[in-house]
């Protein structure tokens, strides 16, 4: 009889002492009938039209409720306000790993703003997922492992164009102009990744400041280095004068735009609509305007989604196809967690996600990860301006291998 | 040596643009001795409200007069309200309301306009590009623009008696009162003459490189540059320092230590001029008798 209750004393300690019996139960930010996810967005300042994706994600997680949630949990996703500024950023996500002690972090928007948490996060091991920015230093996996991006990086799009290039003219002299920074210098990354020991006498790097009044003097250099194709990793305000000025002193570069400076209204009507006509970006969203997915059934999945969920929303906002994308592989890999919302199993299923397709993404482009990949999305097809609109062209292209 | 030409030429297009910023600047300078640093943002500001006047329906020219002149007003309201409770305090505490000023008026054009790019019209078009769309008719409409300002600074100052009550004004305030001029309203003046010059080269900086709050931050540094090397005292040196500016910049970024440093040559300028020849090539030489 005495054994018998040590035995069981025994049995009632250990339990104690190994909390990782019961996981589900233990994790941060998950209780029997909830998981806590956090997020910041620019909800204010000059970033704010960005801030529809959170809207747009927490009408997801509202549609995942209402259908009885995962696992039988309510998804809590709390978003605070960041202002664009990586001070306020790091400020609001502490407050959401220690004060709210939320599970993870999710699609956090920008590249300066998830620069200051980079370090924090993964320090404190806290899984940092999709984030809302090309930039590419999100793929990481050996020094940051709790970090992954989503879209494809800048990076990737450059090996595309480069891909595209060597393809239509395999000698091409290849000009790269590009802002002098991190966003930029991905673009020249890209353009080398493809290359390799070709990249030095192929190439002709122009780079230009933020500060810069004009670029003109940029663009006279890269015409009279004999260029026959260019790429350009400039902000909207530049892209608008390159295009111009491209234009202007009538040379006709085989010309590849970055696909976040390439908005009908912020850049082709100010370069001038005919001015740019030829011009090449990608993408690897459906653009709801597009007449080829007027009946589509993907994008009549999120089109449904939208009028049950956010009837005033802007149809052709493609933030909200773009925050359709990343929420649904955040579901996804929520699913794929089972029982388990432990952080580590967490970022095993980030980062385990087998090609998963999208009804916002083009056709076949696929989100797929793996504990060495952690580019989510490495396809895109490219576009062409013809002086209204953008229309796509040849199959999806991967980007390279590095 | 074709593309020597045309560094140089695409030099002197964007030397425009700084030239008629630094003409604000020396403005200011000769009616007040300060530079304003927040110069650039006022301009912005005046601009995004010609834009909107011009978005609303009115024609360009209507919309830049009653621009010019609410400038003018906004000038003289910021003199009167913020430089005039610490006109007696020391320089730093300016350069703090400079500083605050840059602020505010920067973050309430975007708060008001939106932070997104914008097209602003240009009175001046051609048919087609000129000499081989290296300058544009608005370059050279806007050069011309410059001039014009230029001159009219010049005679204001050299041969009106208020621009002499002004010089007077902001070089011995002492003596000018002494001899009934009115100091505060005087300084007041050269805040709103400052800032409707501003305006002018504001609206002329904007078709070229498209309208955002941040669209005068790089230029104003520039544009200081510019009217050091001519003499900050000085509108002429200031609008041919303005030119030298763009096409060295050119050059520089160009032949020599590439694109990555080519902010750094105007700081270079900025730093030659003022340890080599403070009161720049066209400057006077201030001397004072102790």
């Amino acid at each position: 009889m005495t054994l018998h209750r040590r035995a069981l004393l025994t049995g009632g300690v250990a339990a104690l002492a190994l909390p990782n019996i019961a996981p589900a139960q233990e994790a941060p930010g998950v209780t029997a009938s909830e998981i806590r996810i956090g997020s910041t967005n620019a909800l204010s300042g000059p970033a704010s039209s960005y801030s529809v994706i959170s809207r747009c994600l927490s009408a997801m997680f509202k549609r995942v409720n209402d259908q009885g949630g995962i696992a039988g949990k309510q998804v809590n996703f709390i978003v605070y306000d960041d202002n664009y500024a990586p001070p306020r950023t790091l400020e609001q996500t502490r407050r959401l790993v220690e004060q709210d002690k939320v599970a993870f972090l999710f699609n956090q928007l920008g590249t300066p703003t998830n620069s200051a948490i980079h370090r924090y996060v993964n320090q404190r091991k806290v899984p940092h997922l999709f984030l809302a920015t090309g930039a590419d230093k999100w793929a990481q996996p050996q020094e940051y492992p709790w970090t992954i991006g989503w879209q494809p990086s800048y990076r990737t799009e450059a090996q595309i164009y480069t891909k595209y290039i060597l393809e239509q003219r395999p000698q091409a002299k290849i000009g790269v102009l590009y802002q002098n920074d991190d966003f930029g210098k991905d673009y020249v990354n890209g353009v080398r990744d493809v290359l390799g020991p070709r990249f030095d006498s192929m190439v002709k790097l122009v780079s230009h400041e933020a500060t810069d009044a004009t670029i003109d003097s940029q663009i006279v250099t890269l015409q009279g280095s004999g260029i026959d194709a260019l790429a350009c990793g400039i902000i909207p305000r530049f892209a608008a004068q390159a295009i111009r000025k491209v234009y202007d002193i009538g040379w006709k570069p085989m010309m590849f735009m970055t696909n976040v400076s390439v908005s009908g209204s912020i850049v082709m009507q100010p370069a001038g609509a005919e001015k740019g006509i030829g011009l090449i970006t990608s993408d690897y969203r459906k653009d709801q305007s597009d007449p080829a997915w007027a009946d589509d059934p993907g994008m009549n999945e999120w089109r449904d989604f939208m009028r049950r969920y956010i009837p005033d929303g802007e149809l052709g906002d493609n933030n909200y196809t773009y925050g359709y994308g990343a929420g649904s592989t955040m579901i996804q890999v929520l699913r794929q967690c089972g029982n388990n919302f432990s952080r580590e199993n967490v970022m095993k299923q980030a980062t385990n996600i087998a090609p998963l397709e999208i009804g916002t993404l083009l056709p076949g482009v696929k989100v797929s990860t793996t504990p060495t990949n952690y580019h989510p999305i490495r396809h895109m097809q490219l576009q062409k301006w013809d002086g209204k609109s953008w229309v796509r062209f040849g199959g999806v292209i991967e980007g390279a291998n590095v | 040596m074709d593309g020597f030409a045309h560094q140089i030429i695409a030099g002197i297009a964007t030397g425009g643009i700084y030239a008629s910023v630094a003409l604000a600047l020396v403005m200011i300078y000769q009616a007040t001795h300060h530079v304003n640093f927040a110069q650039g943002e006022m301009a912005t500001l005046s601009t995004f409200i010609a834009w909107s006047m011009v978005e609303a329906g009115f024609p360009y020219w209507i919309a830049f007069a009653a621009t010019v002149m609410l400038s003018f007003l906004i000038g003289v309201l910021v003199e009167r309200l913020l430089m005039r409770p610490v006109q007696n305090a020391p320089v730093l505490t300016h350069v703090g309301v400079f500083i605050g000023l840059l602020l505010i008026v920067g973050n309430m054009t975007g708060w008001i306009f939106g932070y997104t790019t914008k097209v602003y019209p240009s009175p001046f078009t051609s048919s087609g590009p000129l000499m081989g769309g290296l300058i544009s008719a608005h370059e050279l409409g806007s050069t011309a623009v410059t001039l014009v300002v230029l001159t009219l600074v010049f005679l204001f100052f050299r041969y009106t008696s208020l621009g002499l009550a002004m010089r007077a004004a902001a070089y011995n305030p002492r003596s000018a009162r002494l001899v009934g001029i009115r100091v505060g309203w005087m300084l007041a003046l050269g805040w709103g003459l400052a800032a409707a010059i501003g305006a002018v080269a504001g609206m002329m900086v904007a078709p070229v490189v498209f309208l955002d709050p941040s669209m005068m931050t790089g230029i104003l540094l520039y544009a200081f540059a510019g009217a050091l090397i001519g003499g900050i005292d000085n509108p002429l040196g200031a609008v041919i320092g303005g030119f030298a500016v763009g096409v060295l910049e050119n050059l520089a970024g160009a032949y020599v230590v590439g694109t990555e440093l080519k902010l750094t040559v105007a700081l270079a300028i900025i730093i030659g001029v003022l340890v080599v020849r403070p009161s720049g090539l066209l400057g006077r030489v201030v001397t004072s008798r102790v």
